[in-house]
């Protein structure tokens, strides 16, 4: 078994690709940068290709597979081992993570071609997808605060690369600083595990933690606040409310990068988080409800600003934000499973839009307001027809991907509260509405640009094949899943059921109870798909039947409108209760007392106090070679009566 | 025999000289010649001691401040050579660039 016996190849391509363009890649032609970082991508693609066949032959005892390299610290007590791990949650991460960012790639090389920054551009690419396998493949905490703290690093770098531009340099800001408040958290919970349980590693962890008593319901235990501040963590990195507020303006980054780093990995890793310790969350009742239920309002809460966004890719943010909270709501419903379907489908169908809308805004020369388009289906057919892909796997359609995930999601969520479900049903019909709003608004209608200033050419076809691929996986991706529909087993679920050995009683039972053709007809023509064909059909009424009557109606509701188009003004909110203070404190306190005051005060004190001294002192140096003789004589005369004088 | 009182009065009686030569003179080469009265005033008050106490620590330092001396002299003397050769006078008052 090559590649799982030398388990650091993965992670090591990917970083000699970064180092290689990073370091020489100034001096070679662009081909030979796209050569490195698309053969680095490949060779890495099929090296877990090759690590997932090896999995596969492993006895079940030998799983989890770790690895261990070095001790990395050994501290009275403690010890962390530079280790990592494959387990079926690992492998279907690795193959999102490897495969999802092979084809972003691709699709980069043809989008960034003509950018100066090509060369910085899959160097800092490259370090993601380093640092990201760091994060899945690592087997104890530390070494996953590692990957978890480089994406962040490189999600900032990606955000401000265009770093002549205000907007996307602040934009990269305020994503490393929301982050940080989430990543503070992270880091508490992690000592916070190491205090209770003496240990980082999963696989002494997490078994203890499913051995402990769970802390009673409505009350905060030791288990409790560990998962409350893991929790802090994932919903930073993964844009929960409060935290969402970096990933909007995250879209100031290149459309590739949204497309894998915004959307499809690194967002999901705070899923990927809670998922992979669920057994400390299985066992803290509030932190569950509060995961499910923040997880839920975030969902509903970011669809509805998507309602109105007239951004693409703002759309777009905003749905992966509402996505996001779907795979929260299935972690806080204890269903992981059906969380981690729905994170390598939301991959899948989410890393196409974006690609998809990149390739719009390619074609469109740059431009990224909906309303400036419109009739683009005949023009750019490709790009058209796999976004119509996308837009039926996200809404729901049956048989499509999301159809699957979203589905599993609402039933898990239906056994536990009632409430959580009707709100995440009415995500679902938003989640239709804003899509094929999208659709309409940028395929269809006519077109609302000025065709001698904008030269719309379909994209080349580096671009589309990983269109074409995506868009493969978004329809076909679900059906792992499907036969549980007519009675057959779940395949993902049944894949995954080692991990959440703890979990998955309850859903397993209810999954396999379920069949018949009463079900399938149930599936197909369930609640969730009834509201994503209601918001299809809303938005083809108000975007293709009568497009006047968007404007009438915000007009005529115009406070709603505008609390939405305004985002709830959450940034204005946290700018005046947050940012604000803080800067008024720093500059008045900090700055002009503390500052300026204590610290430069004390400096500058000691410098003046010298230099006075000094001035009244030199007048006795005379520089006269008697003055001097006599003032030793008098010293001298002075120390020895001293002298005779203590003596006597 | 003669008291050591005698001895050690003589020595303060010329380190005194040698101090005040060392004050007034403004010849440096004066100055110098009272440095080396003062050095060995304190010779004359070790050796008294040396044998009045009957102990050869004191005639040690002695040779101690001879070598010194002698030191002193070699560098005092090019030193003073120096001085004379640039400024073109003897005279400390007048060497007192630092001051201005």
């Amino acid at each position: 078994m090559p590649i799982l016996t030398h388990l650091w190849i993965l992670p090591l391509l990917p970083l000699l690709g970064a180092a290689a363009n990073g370091i020489f890649g100034g001096r070679w032609p662009k081909s030979a940068v796209t050569a490195v970082a698309l053969s680095s991508t490949t060779l890495l693609f099929l090296a877990t290709l090759e690590a997932v066949r090896e999995f596969f032959t492993l006895p079940a005892e030998q799983i989890p597979w770790i690895k261990s390299y070095f001790t990395w610290i050994a501290a009275a007590g403690f010890r962390a081992d530079f280790a990592v791990q494959v387990d079926q949650l690992t492998v279907i991460m690795l193959l999102v993570v490897t495969g999802v960012g092979w084809l972003i790639h691709i699709y980069s090389s043809g989008y960034m071609h003509d950018d100066p920054g090509y060369r910085r551009f899959f160097s800092y690419l490259n370090l993601f997808m380093f640092f990201m396998l760091l994060l899945v493949l690592a087997a104890n905490y530390l070494v996953m605060f590692v990957g978890w703290e480089g994406v962040g690093l490189c999600s900032y770098l990606l955000i401000g690369f265009f770093f002549l531009k205000k907007s996307a340099t602040n934009a990269g800001n305020k994503a490393f600083w929301v982050n940080r408040i989430g990543d503070f958290g992270f880091i508490l919970g992690v000592l916070l595990i190491l205090r209770t349980f003496g240990s980082l590693d999963f696989a002494t962890v997490l078994p203890r933690a499913a051995a402990m008593a769970a802390d009673p319901a409505g009350q905060i235990g030791t288990l409790t606040a560990i998962a409350l501040l893991l929790f802090v963590g994932a919903a930073g990195k993964s844009a929960q409310l409060p935290l969402y507020v970096w990933l909007p303006d995250a879209m100031e980054g290149p459309t590739p990068v949204s497309a894998l780093i915004h959307a499809a990995t690194m967002v999901t890793a705070g899923v990927y988080m809670v998922a992979r310790s669920h057994a400390i969350f299985l066992n803290a009742p509030v932190a569950m409800q509060v995961v499910a239920v923040i997880g839920c309002v975030t969902a509903l809460f970011a669809a509805t600003i998507g309602l109105v966004q007239t951004d693409i890719k703002k759309v777009l943010a905003y749905s992966t934000v509402s996505q996001l909270g779907y795979m929260f709501l299935a972690c806080g419903v204890g269903a992981f499973t059906s969380g981690v379907f729905h994170l390598m489908t939301h991959a899948f169908f989410k890393g196409l839009l974006f690609l998809a809308a990149g390739s719009v805004i390619h074609a469109m020369g740059g431009e990224q307001d909906m309303r400036k388009m419109g009739g683009l289906r005949k023009k750019i057919p490709w790009t058209f027809w796999t976004m119509f892909m996308g837009t039926l796997a996200i809404a729901g359609t049956p048989g499509f991907s999301g159809f699957f995930s979203k589905d599993e999601i609402l039933e898990a969520t239906q056994r536990v509260s009632t409430p959580l479900w009707a709100l995440g049903l009415l995500t679902a019909g938003f989640t239709s509405f804003y899509m094929f709003r999208l659709l309409f608004l940028t395929f269809f209608g006519e077109q609302r640009f000025d065709e001698h200033h904008v030269h719309v050419h379909e994209s080349p076809k580096n671009m589309l094949a990983p269109l074409v691929v995506l868009a493969i996986l978004a329809v076909g991706g679900g059906w792992m899943a499907a036969p549980h529909l007519w009675g057959g087993v779940n395949y993902f679920e049944h894949f995954l059921a080692p991990v959440f050995s703890t979990a998955s009683e309850a859903t397993t039972a209810v999954a396999e109870s379920s069949g018949g053709a009463a079900e399938i007809v149930q599936g197909l023509f369930g609640a969730p798909v009834i509201v994503g064909l209601l918001g299809f059909l809303l938005a083809w009424w108000l975007y293709i039947r009568s497009p006047q009557t968007p404007k009438k109606i915000a007009q005529s509701l115009s406070t709603p409108y505008k609390l939405l188009s305004g985002k709830y003004f959450v940034d204005e909110l946290y700018a005046a209760v947050i940012v604000r203070p803080l800067v008024w404190i720093s500059d008045k306190v900090l700055w002009h007392v503390v500052d300026e005051g204590v610290i430069d005060g004390a400096v500058n004190g000691v410098a003046d106090v010298s230099r006075e001294t000094g001035d009244r002192l030199r007048y006795a140096s005379t520089g006269n070679i008697r003055t001097y003789a006599a003032w030793i004589l008098m010293g001298a005369v002075v120390f020895t009566s001293l002298l005779l004088w203590m003596k006597g | 025999m003669v008291p050591t009182s005698y001895y050690l009065v003589l020595s303060a009686i010329l380190f005194g000289l040698g101090v005040i030569a060392f004050i007034y003179k403004r010849n440096i080469i004066s100055i110098f010649m009272s440095i080396e009265l003062m050095l060995n005033a304190v010779n004359l008050a070790f050796v008294a001691f040396s044998r009045a106490l009957g102990q050869l620590q004191g005639q040690v330092f002695v040779f101690f401040v001879i070598v010194v001396a002698a030191a002193e002299a070699a560098v005092g003397l090019a030193i003073i050579i120096l001085i004379t050769r640039n400024r073109g006078t003897l005279d400390v008052e007048r060497v007192d660039l630092l001051k201005h």
